[in-house]
């Protein structure tokens, strides 16, 4: 497994080295900032040198580096790596050169903690907290036998993401339904690929151990459900914000019916055995913010936006655009940051925009003319036209027609359909919960040919 | 090392030297004395030093004895940060290191279970025997401690031990006693147990792992309560249960199944290897069927993680597909690359639309094709190009679509997408004989474009095999006859060639440079393969006129596009290896690792075999551990081989060794012959009609690996 976790800058200086077992020289972090970070060559993630495999992410301003000696599993050591990352985010906020500077030995400490000979051991962040800790205040906690025989437990237990103590006066559980709409539009207007990355993410605040039963308008959760625990009661208990009803009206096609989802992951505490058998997503939260699910959807995607461009180029010099979007949900919903980045030829000198809706500005340095909307309103439909003058150049080069993207983002709206049906809290106290949903769907990659 | 005291003493005073950093730290390390209650004074001077310790080097090793000092100061933090300089130092300063063995060997005593647990994980990281042989003691001891968190640290410490002293540990108890410890009630101690097995075992030809069925069930069950990185490690030994039924194969594939829904991709791509392993002692085709369309869509998913999985999940998408071609059958369209996908994950996207490619897709295929063939990055764009000509040669019936496509990217005239057109467009004749020679005007007119050494080979090859239909065919290879001398031998090797086919199909044209080039080819070369070449063409011309046309344009044999097919053996090993770092390079595991334990598919009576293996792998022969048992030999027979002929097994192990050992090298020769490129038929041809020539798509790295950007592609390998 992992021979060592380095940590370089951008510079290539080395931040972090520690090494879990004796092959893990510290020359090394010179083969790496050579071969790698000053060698721009090197596009790769992983790169094998001898029998020596270096494999890095790159965080911020960052480099994450995995040594390994091995044949070793390497999507492990991604998954790690990024697991690093996100401890480092909840730990420091934001985990950049600056956060590992001012945190040189926590760091350390960490890694001591949750790699044991390069095999990574436990890595939740609560746990972790409980006796890991920036301020060296709780640790002391730790130096009592009985506190630290209950971390122990917590460590190697089954439920190793909660701790068994959490209390809260007001128990509540917040879903959020994200999802990712991806488009790929050809310059003949044919959707080449549509489809929809959706997380679910919970933020619990709830007390005890409490079992959570959740359930989705998902077409095969559905066929089964009516033999199932719990069933017909719809969302009584789901608390909403008052949006819901709009989104019922708006998407009423895809809300009546159900959905079919390609493919689900879930979050470390969901019974995976339990899903399979009956669809039943059944699991004990973590305490606060986790991802509870991603899944995916291909079938009947609804897309918020219809975008119809038409580019000229006229001669060599000049290019033409006319570019028209029209929001596709119901008048009762709004995007808000709507943001359309129209591709202009790498020798544009200058452009002049007009726009029906919003703020155009040619941005230089990214070759694109940005369309920026604030709050688009349903079945509004806006127009941009715009004309790029281009310098002369002694080596013409064909343009290259990058897409036109998009990016918005768009509450109580999902462009797979998907609902959640209820959420139901058990827990032996048996106290009553408030469960709050919301819906939003944001552009993932939206790109239009033209 | 000389310029240190120099630098010193001429440094002015306000630059600290790293003595006086060193001497500061210690200092202030000392300083508080008694009054320093929490000993904060001498947490913030640690800290100093730990930072440091990365940053400059080896500086703060001066400061070694102080720290030992500090180790027994009642404070958990202030033992980690010194825990952690020893681990760091102690290989360098091992007689300093000594004097902290007493109080880890104290502190695994402790009764706090944090405590014993960072002693003996400390105490094992360091390479210094008088540490190794303290360990063992206290180790048994603790491999039975009532705290779970101790006994998965003392598990992980067998297997460090067996990294610093191999033999102490073989001739100890402990791997039994690690062994004993699978009973354990904790999951993640039996997690923890696996992992170091698993790790001894792969370090040491000598010992094998076998895990029996109700083992392997036990370690399905208790899946659900690990952590994901313990499921990922059960999961992994899991790989050393060899299914005696068919039966109890897919009951375990089964209850697997629905880890391929855990959202951390290590644990899917885990039970993908372990499924597919297991399919290969399942019977009943349907079940296999079934459990084939489970792996699909967890596989798609991985494509919605950071860049570094998604090219993890389609390395592994190309070798599952040649597996099992069943995955993946319908989803082309998810492998169409984003524009801002990274050049890793749009080139390996690229070979899998490839293989995903079939009549029905052709044209949307193409269509994506095209829009690739205007990126911006040369290598992706190349890639595309020749991704084009291939499908051309892939696809009977797609093959005048792809050609329309190929000569509208030619028209716009960007020097490196007519390169690479020309070359797949050659492919295209030889692959399809006179059919689409009507094209040959549009190619030629770019003749002017090309000036990498495969482009102009290509060119030649087609003036020289129509030399009778291209009206200035000698004016052409006079052009580039002129510079004979200044091209590269693949270029000359194409010109001699071409031009005994000019003079073959017009000799008048041809007399007067045949004699010149056949002269150069001879007496002005150093190259042993244009000189042999040449030598065989004049002879041939010089004997018989007729035969020499009936050789040099004589039939060619037929190419396919086929050529990122792993063969059976290899495409086996990796099909163990799902998800590890062999499966990004697709190569035989040990050519990537050399000191990696192999992994074969192990006999058993449930090993089911497809007729296409039977005549391909050797597991049989290649691993003799199965063959011994003699009660299970004869179900081998019986079973497995039907080509086996009964009687005496060993004679036909060992004449069946001789014989795969004899083809594989017959075959290896021949790859090395295509890879060389120099597959022109007028020469190749004669001796093995059969043989597929094979158009390789990676041709272009062979030759310049550095240059063409090979990085990109995972042909990283620098052995």
């Amino acid at each position: 497994m992992l021979s060592g976790i380095l940590v370089f800058n951008q510079k290539g200086e080395n931040l972090i080295f520690r090494a879990f077992r004796n092959d893990c020289r510290p020359r090394l972090a010179d083969i790496f900032r050579i071969q790698v970070i000053s060698n721009p060559q090197v596009r790769s993630p992983i790169l094998t040198l001898g029998s020596t495999t270096f494999s890095h992410v790159k965080h911020e301003n960052i480099y994450l580096v995995a040594v390994t000696k091995s044949n070793a599993n390497a999507a492990l050591v991604f998954e790690f790596l990024y697991r690093l990352v996100l401890l480092g985010k909840s730990y420091f906020g934001k985990f950049d050169e600056e956060a590992v500077k001012n945190n040189f030995v926590l760091i350390y400490e960490l890694l001591d903690e949750i790699l044991d000979f390069g095999y990574p051991q436990n890595t939740e962040t609560d746990t972790l907290k409980m006796y890991i800790t920036t301020e060296g205040v709780k640790s002391a906690i730790a130096n009592n036998p009985t506190d630290s025989s209950r971390i122990t437990q917590q460590a190697t237990g089954a439920l190793s993401w909660r701790r068994a103590d959490v209390k809260y006066r007001k128990n509540e559980a917040f879903v959020d339904v994200i999802e990712d709409v991806n488009l790929l539009m050809s310059a003949t207007g044919t959707v080449l690929r549509a489809d929809v990355n959706g997380q679910i993410v919970m933020r619990a605040y709830l007390s005890g151990t409490p079992e959570c039963k959740f359930g989705l308008n998902d077409r095969l959760l559905l066929d089964n459900d009516s033999a199932g625990p719990g069933s017909g009661s719809t969302s009584g208990s789901l608390g909403n914000n008052g949006n819901k009803m709009g989104l019922g009206s708006s998407k009423t096609r895809a809300a009546a019916g159900s959905v079919t989802l390609e493919d689900c992951q879930f979050h470390q505490c969901v019974k995976l055995g339990r899903f399979d058998a009956d669809r039943i997503i059944s699991f004990v939260p973590p305490d606060g913010e986790f991802e509870l699910m991603r899944y995916r959807a291909t079938e009947n995607v609804n897309l918020p936006f219809k975008v119809h461009p038409i580019v000229r180029e006229i001669g060599t010099t000049k290019v033409e655009y006319s570019v028209a979007i029209k929001a596709n949900y119901s008048s009762k919903l709004f995007a808000t940051n709507v943001i359309i980045r129209i591709p202009t030829p790498l020798n544009t000198a200058k452009t002049t925009e007009r726009t029906s809706q919003g703020r155009a500005k040619y941005e230089p340095e990214h070759n694109n003319i940005v369309w920026k909307i604030a709050r688009f309103s349903g079945g509004s439909e806006y127009v941009l036209t715009a004309e790029a003058t281009l310098t002369s150049m002694t080596n013409q080069k064909a343009w290259s027609r990058p897409p036109l993207s998009l990016n918005f983002s768009l509450l109580m709206f999902t462009s797979s359909g998907l609902l959640v049906r209820y959420l139901k809290v058990f827990e032996k106290s048996n106290y009553s919960s408030v469960k709050w949903v919301r819906y939003m769907t944001r552009a993932g990659s939206y790109e239009i040919r033209f | 090392m000389f310029i240190a005291p120099f630098v010193q003493t001429s440094s002015p005073p306000w630059v600290r030297s790293p003595q006086g950093k060193v001497a500061e730290l210690r200092q202030e390390l000392n300083s508080g004395g008694k009054k320093d209650k929490n000993y904060s004074a001498k947490k913030i001077a640690l800290k100093k030093i730990v930072a440091n310790m990365t940053m400059s080097n080896n500086d703060m090793i001066a400061l070694f004895p102080d720290i030992v000092d500090c180790m027994n100061l009642p404070s958990l933090e202030i033992k980690k940060m010194c825990f952690l300089f020893l681990v760091n130092y102690s290989r360098m300063k091992p007689e300093i290191a000594l004097k902290a063995l007493p109080i880890l060997v104290n502190d695994m005593e402790a009764t706090n279970p944090l405590v014993r647990a960072l002693a003996l994980r400390t105490i094992a990281y360091v390479h210094v025997r008088e540490f190794v042989e303290a360990t063992v003691q206290p180790l048994k001891r603790l491999m039975g401690d009532m705290d779970p968190y101790v006994r998965k640290t003392a598990a992980f410490c067998v297997a460090k031990l067996y990294e610093h002293d191999r033999k102490m540990v073989e001739t100890s108890d402990l791997i039994a006693r690690l062994n004993d410890m699978l009973k354990d009630e904790n999951p993640t101690v039996v997690s923890s147990v696996l992992a170091s097995l698993v790790d001894i075992w792969g370090r040491s030809e000598t010992i094998s792992l076998t895990i029996d069925y109700s083992s392997a069930s036990k370690l399905v069950s208790i899946l659900p309560d690990c952590s994901e990185w313990g499921q990922t490690y059960i999961l992994e030994a899991l790989m050393s249960y060899v299914p005696q039924d068919s039966a109890e194969a897919l009951l375990l594939a089964e209850r697997i199944a629905p880890r391929l829904s855990h959202s951390n991709s290590a644990v899917v791509l885990t039970s993908i290897r372990v499924i597919l392993y297991l399919m290969n002692y399942i019977a009943d085709e349907r079940h296999v069927t079934s459990l084939s369309k489970k792996l699909s869509p967890p596989l798609v998913t991985l494509l919605s993680k950071p860049p570094e999985v998604q090219y993890l999940a389609l390395r592994n998408a190309i070798l599952i597909l040649q597996k099992r071609p069943e995955v993946l059958r319908n989803d082309i369209r998810v492998f169409f690359c984003n524009y801002n996908d990274p050049i890793y994950v749009k080139v390996t996207k690229l070979e899998l639309i490839f293989m995903l490619t079939t009549k029905e897709n052709i044209s949307v295929v193409l269509a994506e094709l095209r829009e690739y063939a205007t990126e911006i990055d040369v290598h992706f764009v190349r890639k595309a190009v020749r991704a084009i000509g291939k499908l051309a040669i892939k696809i009977e019936s797609a093959a005048k679509q792809c050609i329309d496509t190929l000569l509208d990217l030619v028209n716009a005239k960007i020097p490196y997408i007519v390169q690479e057109a020309t070359v797949v467009i050659r492919n295209i004749f030889r692959k399809y004989p006179n059919q689409y020679e009507s094209i040959i005007g549009q190619v030629i007119q770019n003749i002017d474009e090309l000036d990498e050494p495969e482009a102009k080979a290509a060119i030649i090859w087609i003036i020289g095999q129509y030399a009778d239909r291209i009206e200035n065919s000698d004016g052409l290879l006079q052009d580039y006859l002129a510079t004979f001398h200044d091209e590269t031998i693949e270029v000359q090797l194409a010109l001699l060639t071409a031009t005994v086919k000019l003079f073959i199909q017009r000799p008048t044209k041809g007399q007067q440079l045949v004699p010149q080039v056949l002269k150069w080819c001879t007496e002005e070369t150093d190259d042993p393969d244009l000189r042999d070449r040449g030598y065989m063409y004049w002879r041939l011309l010089s004997t018989d006129p007729t035969t020499a046309r009936q050789i040099v344009m004589g039939q060619k044999p037929p190419i396919s596009a086929e050529s990122e097919k792993l063969d059976s053996r290899t495409l086996e090993e990796l099909c163990l290896n799902v998800g590890t770092l062999a499966t990004v390079y697709l190569k035989p595991v040990q050519q990537v690792f050399r000191s990696a334990r192999t992994r074969r598919l192990q006999y058993s009576p449930a090993l089911q075999k497809t007729q296409e293996d039977l005549t391909s792998t050797t597991w049989q022969f290649a691993a003799p551990v199965a063959a011994p048992n003699p009660v299970t030999s004869p179900n081998a027979v019986a079973n497995g081989t039907a080509t086996t002929p009964g009687g005496s097994t060993n004679a036909a192990v060992n004449a069946a060794d001789s014989y795969f050992s004899s083809v594989a090298a017959g075959t290896q020769q021949m790859a090395a012959l295509d890879l060389g490129g120099r597959e022109d038929g007028g020469v190749g041809g004669g001796g093995a009609p059969q043989l597929q020539y094979v158009v390789n798509q990676n041709q272009q790295q062979a030759y310049q690996p550095q240059l063409a950007g090979g990085a990109a592609t995972g042909e990283l390998l620098l052995l």
